[in-house]
């Protein structure tokens, strides 16, 4: 029985270390940091402390998982954090499937990205802060995973968003990342505006919902209508497209790399993005139980294309690597939605690896080539082997190359779909099937230009360059030493690739092994899962017999292998395409470069012009020249009337004698006309 | 019968005392080192009773405590005497404005211009607001929330920058003008047959029955809705509520760092506890008209004040006024949970009455400090235009962290006080007025929007912008001092522990609430 002890542990341990990186740190007299000095500075000390809080967390959750997998799903006690009579908001923690599986998933990337920041982050002014920011990020997402109350989830998500503001903008002298920081999380945060009204419409119906294991039997039992599920998760979903990327709240996550390459790993792979899935995947039920599941494939099916779309022409390696996981959570998505929970779950566990290995590997080439613009870089694969091997394994893996993990993962998904039997469904295998086409030709691509050919010249070429036209380099670019990363970087590269090579087949695997049996992942996750799948019937739609389609695995694997191949092609062979047909796809480029003009339509048209430009100057003006004036016209008129007042008692006798007079006049007349 | 403890009226003449002696200390021509110390150390004896108080409430036992009884004013028809007491809802406040005061002076160290006239008039606002929380008869707390006007305009009048003199006049004005409503509101409870008393509250101990259930079920003087309109304008200008709010901009803007930090900390609190404590306290089962039939009004007004002050805030250039205007968005969540009222479920009333009132604390820290950061910032920056500023973090990391913290806070980050405040205004205020509710969150979407534009203009990037502070200058610029840290972190902790374990004030708040709630 794991102790609640230990899963607040897990949770805690990071949040130590960011409180002591942040804080006790700076009043730790050098000499404490004697013994882990390694290169003379107590600021060492955060790295390797962090690197140790994940690790033992890493640890924890693996212990977690293994008594989840013994003795399936547990649930704490809930305890009272804000209670007035009536009003009783409780946080507990719940261990369930998912919470075990993204437990490890999270910790484990995190401590291989700690590491690696360890020497990734080496000689960098804010080391310390660094350190600090992503142990709390860290734990909120471990916090974000264990909430047993909606509102405790919600607290921690918030968490996550902003210590992704404070990671994307960490080097804070640049204008850019101020920017990109200020992007994730307002349109995370617009998001988040139908997540929290979804809790509060959540909560004036029924109290009780807050916490999870009551809603999940409140559905159970039939005690919530599904008109009352419909708008929650609409609300739910809202949040989990802003967290997750998706198409139309797509635009911030791009720009989010201008963090250093570590957090972008971080990131993309196991926390804040997957935050979004997850919410799915947690109130399944609710999404099951309520009518707009379509809306979940539809999202996800077009951002898996559309995200791919622009990661094709992309010239930054960061670039494509951020399009392609908001493609690949778009797989997640529309696999939640045609009731796959099984194999969006699978997807994500996979995906993790993969895509912090790709990111973990292309800081590695920025450290040898000091750039992420793929036309100043290629030939690296003569001198960073390691990095070059794990970037094509992962590459493979992403692709969907059998027996990588990525095969295993994307192909339930596109089976699952398949095997749906409404034309959404169908839609979204079309859309899964382009999407994979799209994946392996923009991978390879990415690869070829990167590591083959000629070397162009790296971050000192692009910034002469740059300074040439005239225009200011933006920060980032670095010299060029070519070579192999320190230890620090390539091993948790190394071993990322290797878990991207293995971690599909031998979780998850399509017959017996000795060690893991027939589909040992899907039935951990949804047959066991019995609060959320109840009856087999229920357990088999949501996968936990995956249907392993050997004709949809075919066509996926020829469409990735014709995708490497055309890479392939268009890069070693000029001429393939003929120049009449290049210059017809121009404009197409074009708008893909462009990224389908969306940050225009955001930030120049709607937020710039439309709101602050128009409404909210009016509103400006309207409370100047509107509201205050009317203050200001209502003293001057006061102070008018004051005056002509003040005339009456203006001292001079004569007047008062004038006055007096008339007045008796006017008085004798009066009285006499009325007398009369 | 009578009951004197001496607690709260030594918490409340403290600061008077300390600033009589100062005045009286004026001849010997003190070096103003001293007179800043004494007036320092002053508050933080007040800042201690108001910390003994808060904890020494009794929890269990609830009700009125501390009493401090003096008869003054014995009539058959009608009864008034000085009595102060706290009860739940009042203790929060007293440790609110403790704490602000003594941040208030600490942030005043540095003032030149007329020293001790100053820590004069600062230690007598602060004597005047803590009078205001803790009065329990009527007239008394007439006399002190009037009172503050005096040392506010002097403050503002003669330590200010801007227009101080036309901000200082608005502020009186306005003030007065609400307060000129609330004395017509007195005279007609006064002068209603059935009251015989001018307490607030019941006090079994002294055997008084107080307003709230002697005008129950009767006829007043006037009818009840035009008395309630009363009290609630003379508490509308002063939260400000949406259309009466143009003063807050201005009299922040131009106060000196202080008196922003005690104007937006404190002394908009006043108006809110007002609220909680008349128009909720008195009007609920009044003759003809309840405070739940305005619930409906009220609401929307909120709605209209979150919205509309955010809006504006987005738009200001100036730090200060930027704040002021989120003040105005901010104290609209105030007035929505108050709506929760008109719910029908106990639950709903409590939770959103409570919520409003954490709001008021919660908001007095926050903004308290990002007056104080945008004021240690302005000291050395000399200006407060946005976009002539930028990069500073580079120059003042220490600052930078706690507006950042403070810029969180308000933008509603969990784990800090905002969240708590805001989540349990908008959990038990939906229920009873969704869309006014649903409204209002998105007041949460534009704090976001304008706390981090101006945390990206002002800290962010590498120097400040062209035409900004020139760049020999910024390289001069120099972080907070060791002791301002104290002020700074007087306001910070309780940020981080309400927002972690906001029991600590609401168990106490509940208490006063459900006594008022009937």
């Amino acid at each position: 029985m794991a102790s609640e002890l230990t899963i607040w542990l897990i949770i805690l341990l990071p949040a130590f270390a960011f409180v002591f990186n942040g804080l006790l740190l700076r009043w730790l007299p050098e000499i404490a940091a004697g013994p882990f000095r390694l290169t003379g500075k107590k600021s060492d000390l955060a790295g390797w402390l962090t690197v140790v809080a994940v690790g033992v967390s890493f640890v924890l959750s693996f212990l977690a998982l293994l008594e989840v997998v013994s003795d399936g799903t547990q649930y704490f006690d809930m305890r009272s954090w804000i209670a007035i009579s009536g009003v009783d908001i409780q946080f507990g923690i719940m261990l369930d499937q998912l919470t075990a599986i993204m437990l490890v998933v999270v910790s484990g990337v995190s401590f291989l990205v700690q590491l690696y920041g360890v020497g990734y982050m080496h000689g960098d002014d804010g080391y310390t802060r660094y350190f600090s920011y992503m142990a709390l990020f860290t734990a909120s997402m471990l916090g974000l995973v264990t909430a047993r109350s909606v509102i405790q989830l919600f607290v921690f998500w918030e968490l996550v968003g902003i210590s992704s503001y404070l990671l994307i903008g960490f080097w804070l002298n640049r204008p850019s990342a101020a920017a990109a920081a200020k992007k994730a999380f307002l349109m995370t945060r617009f998001a988040d505006f139908g997540f929290l009204l979804a809790i509060l419409y959540l909560y004036s119906v029924d109290p009780s919902w807050l916490d999870i294991q009551e809603m999940y039997h409140a559905i159970t039992a039939g005690a919530m209508a599904v008109s009352v599920a419909s708008w929650i998760a609409l609300g739910f979903l809202l949040g989990a497209m802003g967290k997750s990327a998706q198409f139309p709240l797509h635009s911030w996550l791009p720009d989010a790399m201008e963090g250093p390459t570590s957090v972008s790993a971080l990131i993309h792979s196991a926390t804040m993005v997957t935050a979004g899935v997850f919410l799915v995947a947690r109130f399944f039920p609710l999404f099951e139980h309520s009518d707009i599941m379509f809306l979940v494939t539809v999202v996800g099916a077009v951002t898996a294309v559309f995200a791919a779309s622009m990661a094709l022409v992309a010239d930054d390696i960061k670039r494509v690597l951020a399009y392609s996981t908001v493609s690949q959570l778009g797989y997640m998505m529309f696999a939640l939605g045609v009731g796959a929970y099984g194999a969006a779950v699978f997807h994500l566990f996979t995906h993790a690896f993969f895509k912090a290995c790709l990111f973990l590997a292309a800081g590695s080439v920025h450290h040898a080539g000091g750039t992420f613009n793929m036309n100043y870089l290629g030939g690296l694969k003569n001198h960073m082997k390691i990095t070059y091997w794990a970037m094509v394994i992962a590459s493979l893996s992403l692709a969907g190359i059998i027996p990588l993990s990525g095969f295993w993962s994307k192909d339930e998904i596109l089976a699952h779909a398949a095997h749906g039997d409404s034309g959404i469904a169908m839609f979204a295998l079309l859309m899964g099937l382009l999407g994979a086409l799209m994946t392996a030709f923009y991978m390879f691509r990415a690869v070829i230009k990167t590591f083959h050919g000629e070397f162009r010249g790296g971050g000192g070429k692009e910034r002469e360059d740059i300074e040439a036209s005239g225009e200011v380099p933006p920060e980032g670019l670095e010299h060029v030493h070519l070579g192999e990363s320190p230890w620090t970087m390539t091993v948790p590269i190394a071993i990322l690739a290797f878990l991207a090579i293995v971690i599909g087949f031998f979780t998850n695997p399509i017959f017996d092994l000795g060690f893991a049996n027939k589909h040992a992942f899907a039935t951990f996750v949804v047959e066991r899962n019995t609060d959320v799948f109840h009856d087999h019937e229920a357990q088999v739609h949501a996968g936990s017999e995956p249907k392993f389609d050997p004709l949809i695995a075919g066509i996926s694997t020829v469409l990735a292998i014709g995708g490497i191949a055309i890479a392939w092609l268009l890069a070693t062979r000029t001429g393939v395409i003929p120049a009449s047909v290049e210059k017809m796809t121009l404009p197409f480029q074009n708008l893909l470069r462009r990224k389908y003009y969306f940050d225009e339509l955001y930030e120049d048209l709607i937020v710039s012009r439309g709101f602050y430009s128009y409404f909210a100057r009016l509103v400006d003006r309207l409370d100047i020249s509107g509201f205050d004036n009317v203050n200001i016209q209502l003293y001057r008129w006061t102070d008018r009337a004051g005056r002509a007042l003040a005339k009456v008692q203006d001292g001079q006798v004569q007047t008062y004698g004038i006055v007096s007079v008339v007045g008796l006049i006017v008085a004798i007349v009066i009285f006499v006309v009325v007398a009369q | 019968m009578s009951e004197f403890n001496g607690i709260l009226t030594v918490t409340v003449f403290l600061p008077a005392l300390a600033a009589l002696v100062i005045l009286l200390a004026k001849p010997f021509n003190l070096e103003d080192r001293i007179i800043r110390w004494f007036a320092i150390l002053s508050t933080v004896a007040t800042f201690v009773l108001s910390l003994i108080i808060f904890l020494a409430y009794d929890r269990d036992a609830g009700g009125v405590q501390f009493i401090d009884h003096i008869s003054w004013l014995s009539a058959e028809t009608i009864k008034s005497s000085y009595l102060l007491g706290v009860d739940g809802l009042s203790a929060p406040l007293v440790l609110l404005t403790g704490l602000l005061g003594m941040a208030a002076a600490f942030a005043s160290r540095n003032i030149e211009l007329r020293v001790s006239e100053y820590f004069i008039w600062l230690l007598l606002l602060e004597a005047a607001v803590m009078g205001v929380f803790v009065s329990l008869d009527l007239l008394l707390f007439f006399v002190f929330f009037e009172f503050e006007v005096i040392p506010m305009y002097m403050l503002i009048s003669i330590w200010g920058t801007g227009r101080p003199r036309y901000s200082a006049m608005k502020f009186v004005l306005f003030t007065l003008g609400g307060g000129a409503f609330m004395f017509v509101g007195i005279f007609a409870v006064y002068l209603t047959g059935a009251v015989d008393t001018l307490t607030m509250v019941d006090v079994p101990k002294l055997g008084i029955t107080g307003i709230p259930e002697q005008i129950s079920g009767v006829s007043l003087i006037a009818p009840a809705s035009l008395i309630f309109a009363f009290f609630l304008v003379a508490f509308a200008v002063k939260l400000p509520v949406w259309p009466l709010h143009n003063w807050l901009p201005d009299a922040h803007t131009d106060a000196p760092t202080a008196v922003s930090v005690m104007l937006a900390g404190v002394l908009l609190k006043m108006a809110g506890y007002g609220m909680i404590r008349i128009n909720i306290g008195f009007f609920q089962e009044t003759n003809g008209f309840t405070v739940h039939d305005a619930a409906g009004i009220l609401s929307v007004i909120a709605a209209v004040s979150v919205v509309y002050g955010a809006i504006v805030t987005i738009r200001q250039t100036d730090m200060k006024r930027l704040i002021a205007y989120s003040s105005v968005s901010h104290m609209g969540f105030v007035l929505l949970g108050l709506t929760a009222i008109g719910g029908s479920t106990a639950a709903n009333q409590l939770g959103g009455i409570n919520g409003a009132a954490l709001q008021m604390f919660t908001h007095g820290t926050i903004t308290g400090l990002a007056f104080l950061m945008v004021g240690l910032a302005y000291d050395r920056t000399h200006t407060r235009h946005i976009p002539h500023l930028g990069g500073l973090w580079r120059r003042m990391p220490i600052i930078g962290i706690f507006f950042f913290i403070a810029g969180f806070a308000s933008l509603g980050l969990p784990a800090l006080s905002g969240f708590v405040s805001e989540i349990m205004v908008f959990l038990n205020s939906f229920p009873v007025w969704p869309w006014a509710a649903s409204v209002s969150a998105f007041g949460v979407v534009l704090a976001a929007g304008y706390v981090l534009w101006m945390i990206q203009r002002t800290f962010f990037g590498s120097r400040p912008a062209e035409g900004g502070i020139p760049n020999d200058k910024y390289e001069e610029l120099t972080d907070a001092e060791p002791l301002d840290l104290i002020p700074i972190l007087v306001l910070t902790i309780p940020i981080f522990v309400i927002g972690i374990w906001p029991k600590v004030v609401v168990d106490v708040f509940k208490i006063g609430i459900e006594g008022i709630l009937r």
